[in-house]
């Protein structure tokens, strides 16, 4: 403390306050976080637009419902666009039931408990784990030892797969909804005698309902724009039928987009755009959904 | 007391009791197996992973996996030089955070210190949107759009590290702009007011005060952009080419360790043959190199997290 240089001393002279100068830079700064916005946003408009232009004038009614081809004019979705929709509902299925029960059973029994606190650590080590790898179980686990049961590579196999994929998210996000309502709506039920069971089945989950719908169609979309863990497990990429069961090979909107992308000839980028659009679409829509849902929840409650 | 109760009042509405709390149990156990089932995929992952892996090195000896310079292993003359694989995987994802960081940790600090509440409501859903197209999409845009582009101004090759790279970065762009404004936005307003009490303008409140208060969780989102870059398949099966090559030159085709997996798994490859089990040893090595990031960052946000109460 003494020898603190007192205020008087001829080098505090040296000290400049530059206001002006520190100013500019300031400025300077301030540019440059919004133009890291502004090349974000400029990247995005510039990707959809580069689909959109080169996609959009090879949209027609066949593409959809045309099979895939060897001829890029004749090729079409047709089978992709089947195969997703058969994913979509088998992958809901799957994952719904086992989601939203592991996450009441976290957040509702199990909170605070031994056993909640090892599966929520689990939880969310499996959230870093690729998806790539997700592939390699079901290649191993659906495809390879429970053949009899799955047909191999077929609806069933790709769905087991994607559905423990996106299990975490589920998971989380009933947690979350469960979460937000609040304990005395619990402790008026329990004062009237119900059961753990009855307070969560009749005064929690229809309150908390939209919020985990929303939560597994966000999840859900996730799935269906999932390329690489369907194609380790080898799902067949020219599929010119339609599935008829779970046990049906199978293809999917991003696994047809791969395989036009993946091709040298001009023509077939052009189909890839195309449907690259309408995977978008179909994304658009389900987004849409849980936006619509969260707002009127929302809404509700306010 | 209950059965004294209805004893003696027969007629009047009894709770079945019994019945309900059977309904609970039966309930509870099922959603504990259901909770059970991420404990058995994460088992499921690791045994499946060790297994192969260890099959594939009785074939194969460690030794040539660390050392060999090549990655051939459909050739007659098979080598597994794993590095080859990783050398590709670091340079598109060194190349990515090169974008990523920037980009997103000034996008956050602008969401979170520089725009208004309105902006914010219009630019974190658009943030959100580039995070959720499908990475094929990213790799169409790779290929056909950012390859040609490049190819306008650097002799980059139809199939490169580089174009891979770029676009990878703007795919982890929202996950570190995300994470890393909720770690600026909770530091707390009060330290922002000391720090212009002292008299210090706005960047230098950020330069020198909110980035070092954050950095814990700023560290921790850019190391899971990390492993997310490493672990991305599609951009670098589409873009980054199918060549195994050793060494760092981003203007050539190469071939990561996800790009390795695809290959294999687009050919029919028997179970148990050679080629199945490398492409299990390949997964283990990625497993264990995103498993020890995300260690890393957990480890590094308990141990540098600043607390304000």
């Amino acid at each position: 403390m003494t020898t603190q240089t007192p205020l008087t001393d001829a080098k505090s002279s040296d000290f400049q306050v530059n206001l002006s100068g520190r100013y500019k830079i300031d400025t300077i700064f301030a540019i440059a976080t919004w133009s890291a916005i502004a090349i974000s946003i400029l990247v995005l408009v510039t990707l959809l637009l580069s689909v959109l232009i080169e996609g959009f004038p090879r949209l027609s009614w066949s593409f959809l419902t045309n099979f895939p081809s060897r001829k890029p004019e004749e090729a079409g979705l047709l089978s992709a666009l089947a195969g997703t929709i058969w994913m979509m509902v088998t992958i809901t299925a799957i994952a719904f039931p086992l989601g939203v029960g592991a996450g009441i059973y976290l957040e509702e029994f199990a909170k605070d408990s031994w056993l909640g606190r090892v599966i929520e650590i689990n939880i969310n080590n499996l959230a870093g784990v690729p998806s790539i790898i997700y592939g390699l179980l079901g290649l191993q686990v659906f495809v390879r030892f429970m053949e009899p049961l799955t047909g191999g590579r077929s609806i069933i196999s790709g769905a087991l797969t994607l559905a423990l994929l996106i299990l975490p998210i589920i998971i989380v996000s009933t947690r979350e909804s469960l979460r937000a309502i609040p304990d005395s709506l619990r402790q008026a039920g329990f004062a009237l005698g119900a059961t753990e069971w009855q307070v969560i089945s009749r005064q929690v989950l229809p309150i908390a309902f939209p919020g985990i719908l929303t939560g597994t169609i966000l999840a859900l979309s996730r799935a269906i724009g999932e390329t690489a863990p369907l194609i380790t497990i080898g799902a067949l990429t020219f599929i010119s039928f339609l599935p008829e069961n779970l046990q049906s090979p199978f293809t999917v909107l991003p696994i047809q987009v791969y395989n036009w992308v993946s091709r040298p000839q001009q023509e077939f980028h052009v189909n890839s755009a195309a449907g690259i659009i309408v995977l978008m679409v179909v994304l658009l829509m389900m987004n849409g959904t849980a936006v619509l849902l969260r707002n009127k929840f929302q809404k509700q409650r306010g | 007391m209950t059965s004294d109760f209805s004893s003696s009042n027969s007629n009047l509405w009894q709770p079945n009791r019994q019945a309900s709390k059977r309904v609970q149990f039966a309930v509870k156990t099922v959603f504990a197996i259901f909770a059970l089932v991420s404990v058995a995929t994460t088992i499921g992952i690791v045994l499946t992973l060790v297994f192969e892996t260890f099959e594939f090195f009785r074939e194969v000896s460690l030794w040539h996996f660390l050392t060999d310079t090549k990655w051939t292993p459909l050739f007659s003359s098979a080598q597994f030089g794993i590095f080859v694989l990783i050398s590709a995987t670091l340079m598109t994802s060194g190349i990515a955070i090169l974008v990523a960081l920037p980009l997103g940790l000034l996008a956050a600090i602008c969401l979170s210190e520089y725009a208004t509440a309105k902006t914010r409501a219009i630019i974190k859903p658009i943030l959100e949107i580039l995070a959720g197209v499908p990475t094929v999409v990213y790799g169409y845009f790779a290929l056909l759009f950012v390859t040609p582009l490049l190819q306008t101004f650097i002799p980059v090759q139809g199939f490169n590290a580089l174009s891979a790279g770029l676009v990878l970065g703007i795919m982890i762009t929202p996950l570190v702009a995300s994470l890393s404004e909720d770690a600026i936005y909770s530091v707390p307003q009060s330290l922002r007011d000391g720090s212009y009490a002292l008299g210090a303008t706005k960047r230098e409140t950020i330069v020198s005060v909110i980035l070092p208060a954050a950095l814990s969780g700023i560290v921790s989102s850019v190391i899971l952009a990390i492993s997310r870059a490493i672990g991305e398949t599609m951009i670098v099966t589409l873009a980054a080419g199918q060549n195994p090559r050793l060494g760092l030159n981003p203007l050539v085709p190469v071939m990561t360790m996800t790009a390795f997996i695809v290959q294999v798994s687009l050919g029919d490859t028997p179970a148990g043959s050679l080629a199945y089990k490398t492409i299990y040893a390949v997964g283990m090595t990625l497993f264990l190199i995103t498993l020890a990031l995300n260690i890393f960052s957990f480890w590094f946000v308990r141990r540098f997290r600043e607390k304000y109460d």
